[in-house]
């Protein structure tokens, strides 16, 4: 019974997603952008600099940033349900919250997952390639870990923050300072000491690591500690929101 | 009387310092209609997020259908359905989408769904809107598809809170004729909130009026009238909780904000 309640809950967050094509194709604009103006811009500079090509480097911090952006949103989503009172239809039907939360966060995540999937098409047209096809569906569980984990983050988050002004905010304070600070744009070996310093501490840039060294054979941490260290991410961010849903009284 | 399906003793509770429902008993009977009434503030929100297990109470008992709030709270939950002050559908769902996840939520086997949803839908008369989107809803349309999700799971008791609030008056009777007709034919419990006194009058058998988180009176509207020597409930009602504004900021209402948030309004007073 519990399986149902999971899956009707998952099926309503993909369902709000794929009735919105604006919000699709909206979300999708940032990371072309991006994939235009540095993989094409800076990527000529970068092979000037004898670094090779910029776009393999990149595309994987790409999809990084914008299963980024997506789980934070959805992931506040779900709270932010609150503002718009389905929470309080689900906070007195009779399931347990962790089950709400598993089944609202699961839906968040895979919507990610899917806007990550999306971004490495338009890469492919793009030109990137991956290092080796093989690796490819590792790389995709790379992709549900990473987008579980930061959905998880942004109920965390949610939970923590009573009032979140909108989807701008979230971008500015949160999503932008994890991106821009960890190794999704350059590499970490020749940075200096302050940056590599708080990249190696962002949690992002070991999903990005992970993914690079699968997508295109690089990595600065290794993959085992990229799984590490985003295992421990995502059991500290869901506790953290089981433990806050839980205590929600309205 | 038998064991009454809605029991409050010593019902408690604070917000830091601030007691927003201070010790209060009240028992509703099966099949009842019963009326909440009160100023903004004085309590009447946060007992009925009590009641429907949203806030935990910080002291006494309360019991819907014999189940206590706090320990049994599944079964409790089971036992009524509500209708929110707040709107509480998902927008960007269709009105069968809405109730097939309400029924979901309230574990109704699959086999007896469709048929039920179909059952309500038709009885709110929203079956040809049934794949409409909520944001395509007028405001009449939502209370009334509120009213049939809260009836899906077949409650034993049913909360209003405000329900009328912003209703033409054709659908506000066609609700209250439809609320009677169910605590009539269905013995179905019916406690509700409102700011309309011509509404309690109306529908209400038993009244209890609550003022800075204390019940002030209780009764039928003749004994209310009679209590206080005044002609009409609403007069009764202003001679109870005097003629003065209150302050809108009801401590347990705070449009779902949690309850740290309400200390913090509090706090700021």
């Amino acid at each position: 019974m519990n399986i149902d309640v999971i899956y009707a809950l998952w099926l309503r967050q993909v369902r709000r997603y794929t009735r919105s094509g604006s919000r699709i194709i909206g979300t999708l604009g940032q990371p072309v952008l991006l994939l235009l103006a540095l993989g094409y811009g800076i990527g000529a500079i970068y092979r000037k600099a004898g670094e090779g090509n910029y776009l393999q480097f990149l595309v994987p911090g790409i999809i990084t940033q914008t299963v980024l952006l997506s789980s934070v949103f959805w992931g506040i989503i779900i709270l932010q349900d609150k503002r718009f009172g389905f929470l309080s239809e689900l906070l007195v039907a009779p399931v347990k919250r962790v089950v709400i939360l598993l089944g609202s966060t699961l839906g968040g995540a895979t919507i990610s997952i899917m806007q990550g999937l999306l971004v490495f098409i338009i890469a492919l047209l793009f030109g990137f390639r991956p290092y080796n096809w093989a690796l490819v569906p590792p790389a995709f569980l790379v992709l549900v870990f990473m987008s579980m984990a930061l959905t998880s983050f942004g109920a965390a988050i949610a939970s923590a923050v009573d009032d979140f002004q909108g989807f701008q905010s979230i971008n500015n304070l949160l999503v932008m300072p994890l991106f821009f600070l960890s190794s999704a744009l350059y590499p970490l070996n020749h940075v200096p000491t302050v940056l590599r310093v708080i990249s190696t501490c962002n949690p992002v840039s070991y999903m990005v690591d992970a993914l690079r060294y699968l997508l295109a054979n690089q990595t600065h941490f290794g993959l085992g500690k990229d799984l590490a260290v985003m295992a421990v991410t995502l059991a500290v961010c869901m506790s953290f929101a089981v433990n806050r849903f839980n205590r929600i009284q309205m | 009387m038998s064991e009454p399906i809605i029991h409050a003793k010593n019902l408690t509770k604070k917000f830091g310092d601030f007691t927003a429902v201070d010790n209060i008993d009240f028992d509703v009977a099966k099949g009842e209609i019963f009326a909440f009434l009160g100023p903004n503030g004085a309590g009447k929100s946060t007992t009925i997020k009590m009641m429907t297990t949203m806030l935990r109470p910080t002291d006494g008992t309360l019991k819907l259908a014999g189940h206590d709030v706090t320990t049994e709270r599944d079964n409790a939950r089971k036992a009524f359905g509500i209708v929110f002050q707040d709107p509480s559908l998902d927008e960007e769902l269709s009105a069968y989408e809405n109730m097939d996840l309400h029924a979901t939520l309230y574990g109704i086997p699959k086999k007896q769904r469709s048929a039920r949803i179909q059952e309500l839908l038709e009885l709110v008369e929203l079956w040809g809107r049934k794949d409409s989107m909520i944001k395509t809803f007028s405001g009449g349309m939502r209370r009334r598809l509120e009213i049939a999700r809260g009836l899906l799971h077949e409650p034993r008791i049913l909360f209003l809170d405000e329900p009328t609030l912003g209703l033409d008056t054709q659908t506000r009777n066609l609700m209250w004729n439809y609320v009677k007709k169910l605590s009539q034919e269905k013995g179905m419990t019916i406690f509700f909130t409102t700011h309309y006194l011509d509404e309690a009058e109306d529908v209400a058998e038993r009244i209890a009026i609550i003022d800075h988180g204390k019940i002030v009176a209780r009764g039928t509207t003749p004994e209310l009238r009679k209590q206080t020597g005044t002609k009409t409930l609403e007069e009764a009602y202003l001679k109870l909780t005097g003629e003065g504004l209150r302050d809108d900021a009801d401590e347990g209402n705070n449009d779902g904000l949690n309850a740290r948030m309400a200390r913090r309004n509090k706090a700021l007073k």
